[in-house]
């Protein structure tokens, strides 16, 4: 068994611990927020948080969480800057088929935690990890931008 | 239009007698018990559950209870349709976005697209389909309430008009709403005819709209295909023949069964299934399987092996599909000739949500829970399969993780159905994405040679276009290449909107084994690469400037024109780009609108940079003016990727790429900017999901062009060192 926290709630799982997190979330747990994409570290759309860091769930194995917290696109609106995240998305129109918009979701608030007024190399760099094949790139940087709202440059 | 905004019945009569009014077609709905409808998402408004309900038209309910039911008859793939489709409705009908329910229509005869003859999602066609059919059914359900309440108020229903769900009587006071009224509705007739809003008077068409789907899509609740969850499913993955044409001889499952948690594992038509408890389970002991292929005569195939068919039969004369003046006598008299060879390989859509089913086939009947854009294709797959009529296959449509024409295919349906009624219980297949790259339907890869001549005063006189591809068509649809012709294979090749005086182009179809489909923009999203490309060698042979060119072979054309400028000006044509970047232009009319892209690129290593593009689009009147704004924006990037990334390349009779580190999507940090610019319409909706792709990787070729004299020839862009 291998116990771990969720969105704030405790879990427990009888698995493998070698299996990737992103299954046992989505078929042991019913949180299909989290996607799969690629299952190699590629697509980012399994992003969650272990303890307040972005990883891949794809490529996490649960045994690896065992005592720690998880957030996933589930819990994410609990948090200040996951609602600011979210209000923004809707206030750009960000998602269009929305698959990916989990990871991207994640991968912001987790940049907007590290580096709350993060640069626009930053944000690009932290979303670069996160496909999507619709093609939302651009929205996405406004709405990290729009809720981080970074000191307008002094001339 | 001058069509007056109220009228009563009497009058509606009139009109239609008279030829003045439109008139319904409106098929009217299946038994309700029949209407499964699930929801389209947890957060979307409340379930409906009550017996008085006024059911005008197939895509309307309105109950006693107040709510009011919108049923979106195409699949929501990231184009918006189900904020779009429900704006036209509710134009009409009279009521805010805020007060629908909406879901995904079930598979019926009702939800045909009259564009297609068939319930799909395809061709950017849904707001145009659309476009006077669910406004007629918003009129005609608003005519008939409006009727409801003059009746209990004893008043003309001239008088009266609707605001927000409601029918306001004319002295300024009472108000009934419509749930009040759904009851004496629902039992009078409906009218032979309607009138529509004129434009002056729209309240929702042509407002930016946020989309109805996008709360549900940042918290995680919408649910895809693969997001599907039902009590006793097992999970199924097949292992397919990794060369294409090859069949099962055998297979050993020896060490896989028994196994914890591995409940099955049978051959099927596409491979060997193996099915499990969870999705990880099904992986591993996949995995496991050793399987003894005949691989067909595809083994041995190459790339190299393929393109040399294609080059073969490029030597060959093809089909002629357009004919205009005489193309060889004016190339032989030009006083210039251009000729040029481009090639495009084979791409995959790459939906961001693998291919998925979910079936439940029981004796009574089977319910598919699926992200599909073909519903009816659907249905009729999991009925030869089953043997169960119609009426007995419910498809629930999910989100779809992306669709681009891979969803139009019944592959994985066929697989999850026919697991399903093996077993007894539901199965919920679930492709890898090895599996969607390897087992995709592609785009195909094509072969072209371009001839032009210029006379001696540089106008461009002669056209010849030789397209050497295979068939979508000779798949899908053999009966409609019977004259040798796939119209699919030539789009954005033929019909072109310039004036040219002597035009000819030929296709000619070549066989291959990787199976061919519907890509988003299909034909022009490479003959217009291939088309505007070779306007721009033209344009360098004559001495003219690229804009000019198309100015004039466009004289006449006053909306391409329009189009054409306000791309130029928004991007600075004319004026000097920064150093070292170079700037292109391209046009194309397709799916009814016009879209004009200007890329600026710089050469940074040998890697093409795109910097900005400028779009300008005339797709008629707009319905969702953000929503045509992120339509061509996300085409713009799809485009991309296959103008700079990769390509499905083929050893041994298979694919070569198996995930995200061979076959590279663009990522946030290769985005230009991009801008949209809309030049205002009231000609009727043209389509958005597909002609933005179209033009993008001409307008960046020709931008390549202009930095470094080297025209492109092939795509993906690989420049010489
Ligand atoms: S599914 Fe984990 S990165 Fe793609
Ligand atoms: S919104 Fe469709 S993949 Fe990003």
């Amino acid at each position: 068994m291998i116990a771990f926290s969720v969105n704030g709630e405790p879990r427990e799982v009888t698995v493998a611990p070698e299996v990737p997190l992103l299954w046992v979330l989505r078929d042991h747990l019913g949180l299909t927020g989290t996607k799969y994409g690629c299952g190699i570290a590629q697509c980012g759309a399994c992003i969650v948080h272990l303890d307040g860091q972005p990883v891949y769930a794809c490529v996490t194995p649960v045994g690896s969480v065992a005592g720690r917290q998880v957030v996933s696109i589930e819990g994410l609106g609990a948090g200040r800057i996951g609602a600011a995240l979210q209000q923004a998305w809707i206030a750009e129109q960000v998602p269009q088929c929305g698959y990916c918009q989990s990871g991207q979701l994640m991968a912001a608030a987790a940049l907007l935690t590290n580096h709350p007024q993060p640069t626009d190399e930053q944000v690009v760099a932290a979303l670069d990890r996160v496909l999507c094949r619709c093609g939302t790139y651009n929205r996405v940087r406004r709405a990290v931008h729009r809720v981080a709202r970074p000191p307008t440059k002094q001339a | 239009m001058t069509a007056p905004v109220r009228i009563d019945r009497r009058a509606f009569l009139r009109l239609g007698a008279s030829g003045g009014g439109l008139l319904l077609g409106l098929q009217l709905p299946a038994p309700l018990a029949r209407w499964v409808v699930p929801a389209a998402s947890a957060g979307v408004g409340t379930a409906m559950a009550t017996p008085a309900e006024f059911v005008p038209n197939a895509w309307l309910r309105i109950g006693s209870d107040g709510g009011i039911l919108f049923l979106v008859a195409r699949s929501e793939m990231g184009q918006g349709v189900m904020t779009a489709l429900p704006m036209l409705l509710a134009e009409e009908l009279g009521v805010g976005l805020d007060q629908i329910v909406v879901r995904f229509a079930p598979a019926d005869p009702a939800y045909v697209n009259i564009r297609i003859g068939r319930q799909l999602t395809g061709g950017s066609t849904s707001v145009r389909e659309a476009w006077y059919r669910l406004r007629e059914a918003g009129a005609l359900a608003r005519t008939v309430l409006i009727e409801a309440a003059a009746a209990r108020w004893g008043i003309i229903p001239a008088t009266c008009r609707v605001e927000r769900a409601q029918v306001l009587h004319p002295d300024g006071e009472q108000r009934l709403d419509f749930a009040a009224l759904a009851v004496a509705a629902a039992a009078l007739p409906l009218p032979a005819a309607v009138t529509l809003k004129p434009a002056a008077a729209w309240q929702l068409i042509g407002t930016p709209a946020p989309r109805l789907d996008s709360p549900d899509k940042v918290n995680g609740r919408a649910r895809f295909g693969l997001d599907v969850r039902l009590t006793e499913k097992a999970v199924a993955c097949v292992v397919r023949c990794p060369v294409f044409g090859g069949r099962l001889r055998g297979f050993d499952a020896d060490a896989v069964e028994g196994l914890p948690g591995v409940i099955a594992v049978l051959p099927i038509s596409s491979g060997v299934a193996v099915v499990a408890a969870d999705t990880w389970i099904a992986l591993q002991a996949r995995r496991m399987l050793r399987i003894d292929w005949e691989p067909g005569p595809a083994a041995g195939l190459g790339s190299a092996a393929l393109r040399a068919r294609s080059a073969a039969r490029l030597e060959q004369a093809g089909t002629i599909v357009e004919d205009q003046g005489d193309a060889l006598t004016a190339l032989a008299a030009a006083s210039t000739r251009v000729e040029a060879l481009y090639e495009v390989p084979y791409q995959a859509h790459a939906c961001l949500e693998p291919m998925n089913c979910t079936a439940d086939v029981r004796a009574d009947g089977c319910d598919l829970y699926v992200p599909t854009q073909d519903q009816g294709g659907a249905q009729q797959a999991t009925m030869e399969i089953t043997g169960l009529p119609a009426a007995q296959v419910r498809v629930h449509t999910t989100f779809l993780g992306g669709g681009f024409g891979r969803r139009l295919e019944q592959d994985f349906v066929r697989e999850a159905v026919a697991l399903s009624k093996a077993l007894g219980r539901p199965i919920q297949v679930v492709w890898t994405r090895e599996d969607d790259l390897r087992h995709g339907v592609y785009r195909p890869a094509g072969l072209n040679r371009l001839r032009g001549g210029l006379d001696r005063a540089g106008r461009l006189v002669a056209w010849q276009h030789r397209v050497v591809a295979p068939s979508i068509l000779a798949r899908v649809a053999p009966a409609a290449v019977a004259d040798g012709v796939d119209r699919t294979a030539v789009d954005g090749a033929v019909d072109l909107p310039y004036a040219i005086p002597n035009r000819q182009v030929q296709y000619r179809q070549v066989d291959s084994p990787l199976p061919v489909g519907f890509w988003r923009a299909v034909g022009t999203s490479q003959n217009t690469w291939i088309t505007e490309c070779f306007l721009d060698e033209l344009a360098a042979a004559g001495g003219r400037d690229p804009l000019a060119l198309r100015r004039t072979l466009l004289q006449g054309r006053p909306r391409h024109l329009a189009v054409l400028d306000l791309a130029a000006q928004k991007a600075g044509w004319g004026a000097p780009a920064a150093d070292g970047r170079g700037r292109g232009i391209a046009l194309v009319d397709a799916f009814g609108s016009i879209v004009v892209q200007v890329a600026e690129v710089s050469l940074q290593a040998g890697v093409v940079r795109v910097h900005r593009v400028v779009c300008a689009v005339d797709c008629g009147t707009v319905v969702n003016p953000d929503g045509v704004v992120a339509q061509l924006e996300g085409g713009i990037l799809f485009g991309l990727t296959a103008t700079l990334k990769g390509a499905i390349t083929i050893a041994d009779g298979q694919v070569e790429q198996g995930n995200f580190d061979t076959y590279p999507l663009l990522r946030a940090s290769e985005t230009p900017v991009v801008e949209v610019h809309i030049v205002p319409s009231t000609e009727p909706p043209g389509g958005v999901g597909e002609p933005g792709v179209s033009p993008i990787a001409a307008a960046v070729c020709n931008a390549v062009f202009a930095a470094t004299g080297q025209p492109v020839h092939s795509l993906p862009i690989r420049l010489r060192a």
